[in-house]
Formats: structure tokens, sequence, C-alpha cells
């Protein structure tokens, strides 16, 4: 398995200095209409009485963090308190509402599991669909199918439409497709909570395997202390948004497991 | 960080894997499959042949008439296909947007790539008809590709401004039928603009699908006359002759492409200056 992994063809590269994650200042703000518009009439309507209202809601405020290269990184915090949009927003899918994230290298998002999977379409399709979303190219995915495949353990259902396959069995092959390649940053968001116990070990193999054998630094969010216990060794706490302790992934697990 | 040459490779493979997957999807259950991208507008065109030489059309009498209907049909329905279809394309795309980071022009844009390909394969009913009705295709015929580069320029602008804007009202995308159907009749697509009055024909102008369209019929039937049927009505009728069609002139090029950069402009700095409060919205 660990000689398969191959890198793709570009890799950037990486200066050791510079952090791979280096979130800077950085505050997120949603505005929450009070109630939701649904129409043109009803803005303009709102708009020209003036009963256009919206509640700000801070998601973030002040966040700031650096991951250095090779480091195992927990984020905890309990549900609301942040955890999903600062990761969304390391991914690059969100854009914060001030500060700044610079990113150096490759990010693998675990964040959710087979986005842009679509259920009419067989495994094979979706792994090239998903692949090309994940930023492969096709010569890269051509060369690692069978990787992927026999990852998954999937080999007889290629030809079979998504919609067939079990939730377990989507997972496995998003994940398969996901660590194809050696990535800079795996960012891993609760996403191994599906599929079999077997699997579920076969996955953190793998993404131990990243990290001891590759180098790649791992963002891990988590409910359960103990994998966060197990796998990293930096920490931070969120609470609504603030950051209230950082420091190794041992004292602020402690101090957490105690604030509940 | 990768290059810009590397991020629209990748853009483009992610297009063209979108492209692909919604023509797998489309033909997914059919029996005849991709033949249908084919049979429909020809089935659709007899329809409207059968139905509309009962109608007054103008002077279309001097032309083979199915071969003129294919025509404006074929490539208004590109345009209309393309922006509604690229008008919802970004609230479709919505888990995507939400889970990944990804260029979101790639969304309407597909659907545009999908409806030229599909386009292109309706060509084949069009060579058909043209065969049937003896239309032999001319030099100007070269002049298509330029066409297509127009008609797919201004449907992209009008799909990236129509999905931004959805994703705001999604009003838009009924407002959007409405207006397709009002511009399908506004469009000589049945009857000739000849048949106006002349404040019509004037107005006529501001229509961008009347120059595509007009664009489309001149290089496919450049230098079409009566045929010796046609030319005894005109002649029992006392009609003025009517002249044959002209290749595009430098004028005509212009103002085609005119109208698409002017379109792909806006369509794009507005999705450009909302795309990044999408996923706030959607």
């Amino acid at each position: 398995m660990i000689k398969n992994l191959k890198k793709p063809v570009k890799q950037p590269t990486i200066s050791r200095v510079d952090p791979i994650v280096s979130v800077e200042d950085v505050t997120m703000v949603f505005n929450i209409a009070n109630e939701r518009l649904n129409s043109l009439k009803e803005y303009l309507l709102k708009l020209v009485t003036r009963q256009l209202f919206y509640r700000e809601f801070k998601a973030l405020s002040n966040v700031s963090l650096n991951v250095q290269k090779g480091d195992t990184f927990a984020i905890v915090g309990v549900n609301g308190s942040g955890k999903s949009t600062l990761l969304k927003i390391i991914a690059g899918v969100l854009e914060p509402t001030n500060g700044r994230v610079r990113i150096n290298g490759r990010i693998a998002p675990l964040i959710e599991l087979g986005a842009g999977f679509d259920f009419d379409l067989t495994a094979r399709e979706n792994i090239y669909l998903n692949g090309a979303l994940l930023g492969y190219s096709r010569a890269f995915i051509d060369e690692n199918f069978n990787e992927i495949v026999s990852f998954a353990e999937m080999e007889e259902f290629l030809e079979l439409p998504m919609k067939n396959y079990s939730s377990g069995m989507v997972a496995r092959v998003a994940f398969a497709v996901a660590t194809v390649m050696v990535p800079d940053l795996l960012i891993v968001d609760e996403a191994l909570s599906v599929g079999d116990m077997f699997f579920q070990e076969k996955c953190m193999d793998r993404i131990n395997t990243l990290i001891d054998k590759h180098g790649t630094t791992l963002l891990f969010v988590s409910h359960s202390i103990e994998q966060v216990e197990r796998l990293c060794k930096q920490a931070i706490w969120l609470e609504q948004g603030v950051v209230k302790m950082s420091g190794s992934a041992e004292e602020v697990c402690e101090a957490y497991s105690k604030s509940q | 960080m990768d290059t810009i040459n590397d991020r629209l490779r990748n853009d483009w493979f992610i297009l063209s894997s979108l492209v692909s997957k919604d023509f797998k999807l489309k033909y997914r259950r059919s029996i005849l499959g991709v033949v249908w991208s084919v049979l429909n507008p020809f089935l659709m065109m007899i329809v409207m042949a059968a139905v509309f030489s009962f109608f007054s059309r103008g002077d279309t009498a001097t032309q083979p008439f199915p071969v003129y209907l294919i025509l404006g049909t074929t490539l208004f329905s590109l345009m209309s296909s393309a922006t509604s279809s690229g008008a919802s394309s970004i609230i479709a795309a919505a888990s995507m947007i939400k889970k990944i980071r990804i260029n979101k022009m790639i969304f309407p844009l597909a659907k545009v790539v999908f409806e030229l390909v599909n386009f292109i394969l309706s060509l084949v009913a069009v060579v058909i008809v043209m065969a049937l009705f003896q239309v032999w295709p001319t030099i100007y015929l070269l002049y298509l590709p330029l066409l297509l580069f127009y008609v797919t320029l201004f449907c992209a602008g009008l799909s990236l401004l129509l999905s931004a804007l959805a994703v705001f009202f999604a009003d838009i995308i009924y407002l959007w039928g409405v207006i397709l159907t009002a511009w399908t009749y506004a469009t000589p697509l049945f009857y000739s603009s000849s048949i106006l009055p002349q404040l019509m024909i004037d107005i006529m102008k501001f229509n961008p699908m009347y120059h595509y369209v007009t664009y489309f019929r001149s290089i496919t039937m450049c230098g079409i006359q009566a045929d010796i049927a046609s030319l005894m009505h005109c002649y029992i009728n006392q009609e003025l002759w009517l002249p044959a069609w002209q290749p595009p002139g430098l004028i005509e090029n212009l103002v085609c492409l005119g109208i698409a950069a002017i379109t792909f402009l806006a369509g794009y700095l507005v999705f450009r200056a909302t795309q990044k409060r999408f996923i706030l919205f959607v």
C-alpha cells in the first residue's frame, strides 16, 4: 500500500519556515435575515419601507492559528462553536469577512465526503467526476484508478449506479478518491464516522501512514476526545467562535473534558 | 500554489466532466439515446412546418420553408435551453458549492457547453432537411464557427447573469421562462420579418436573436432564390421580387460580435461581484 502511494505530477514546493496553514485574525459574520425573503417583490417592498433588518451572527471572532508542517492539529468544541466554519474557511469554501488565510500546499479536504457524487452515475463515472472536483488530472486518475478501486473494495460493483450503494460503500469510494494523492494537508471533519468498524480502521491506518511516512499535516475535527488524543499533538479549543485555549492536545483535551 | 495554467486545465476537466455527466443522465433511460438530439429538432420541424403551412408567414414562400424553419428553431432553442438551464445551475449545484472549493463559473458555463454540443448534434437534422429540399452548402457555411462563437458568448453572458441573480431571487427562473416564450414569438422563426409593419422591423434590430438567426440563415441559404413554383406564385400575385440571401458583411459581423461581447462582459462582472456571497444564500 505504502509504496503504491503516488504524488501528483506537479507538487508545489513548500519552504520550511512558512507554516502550512496560517489563519490570521479571521472573523466570520453571517447576516441572518429576520425573515426569509424569497422574491424580488418582497425584497423591494421591504427595502422601500425600510423593514429590511438583518441580525448579525458572529460565527468566528478574531481567530488566529498556525499549523506547522508535519503537525497533527485538532480543533475541539461543542456543536455550534465554529469548528466547521473554520474548516470551511481553511479549505477555501467560505470567504472570511475579515482576516486572512494562507495555505502552502495541496489540501485533501475530507470535510464532507463525496461532494459532487451523482447517484445516477456509476461508481466508475463518479470516481472521475469526484477526482476532477478534487483537482486531479484525468491522467492522474487513470494511473491510480485500480488503487482507488482496490482500496474501496468494490471491484464487482464498478458499473452499478451509486444509488444502489449503501452509505458505507459510498463513503469508502469517497475516502479512497480523496486520499489516493499524498496531500500536504489533510482536513478531516468527522468524516470517518461512517462505514463499518473494519473500514474505519482501514481509514485510520491510511491517515497514520500519510502522517508517519509522508509527513502529511493533519487538521482534525472531532467530538471524540479519545480520537483526538490518539491522533493529535496540538489542539485548539473553540467556544462560541472564540479561541478559548490552544496548546498541546493533552492539556486542551483535559481542560475541555472538565468543562463538559 | 498552482499556476493559472494548471487551474484552467483543471477547470476545463471539471467542466467537461460535468458536460459528459449531463449527457449520460439525459439519455440514460431512453432506448434511442443520443439519437434524440437529432430526432427531436427534426420532428419538431415537421410539426411546425405542418402547423404553419396554414398560416400566413410572409415571403418564406420563395424559399424552402422547412429549411427556413429548422435553421431558426434549432439556433433559438440553443439559446433558450442554454440560458434556462444555466439560470438554475448555481442553485442546482448548491451541495457542491457548499462543500468544495471550486470556480463557480464552471456551472453555468457547463450548461452552455452542453447545449452547444447538443446543437452541433442537431445540425445532422439540419443537414438532412437541407438535402431533402436540395439546399446545397456554399463556401459561406465556413462562417458557422464564427456564428457559434458569437452565440456561445452571448448565451454564456446571459447564463452567468441569470444564475447569479437567481441565487438571490429565485423568481428570476420563472420570469425567464415567460420572457423566453415571448422572445420566441418576437423573433422571426416561423414567419418572415417582411410581414411586420415598419415599426416592428425597426424594433427587431434590437433583438439579438434576430441578428443571430438571420446570420445563420444567410450563411446556409446563401444565394437561394425561388424555385419555379414559387416564381409562378410571385408572378401571378404581382409580388415584389425578393432578393436572395446575402452572406453577412463586416457590419453584421461586428453587430453580432458586439452584442455577444457586451452581454458576456455584463454577465461576467455581475457574477464576479456576487459569487462570494452565493454560499450564504444557496
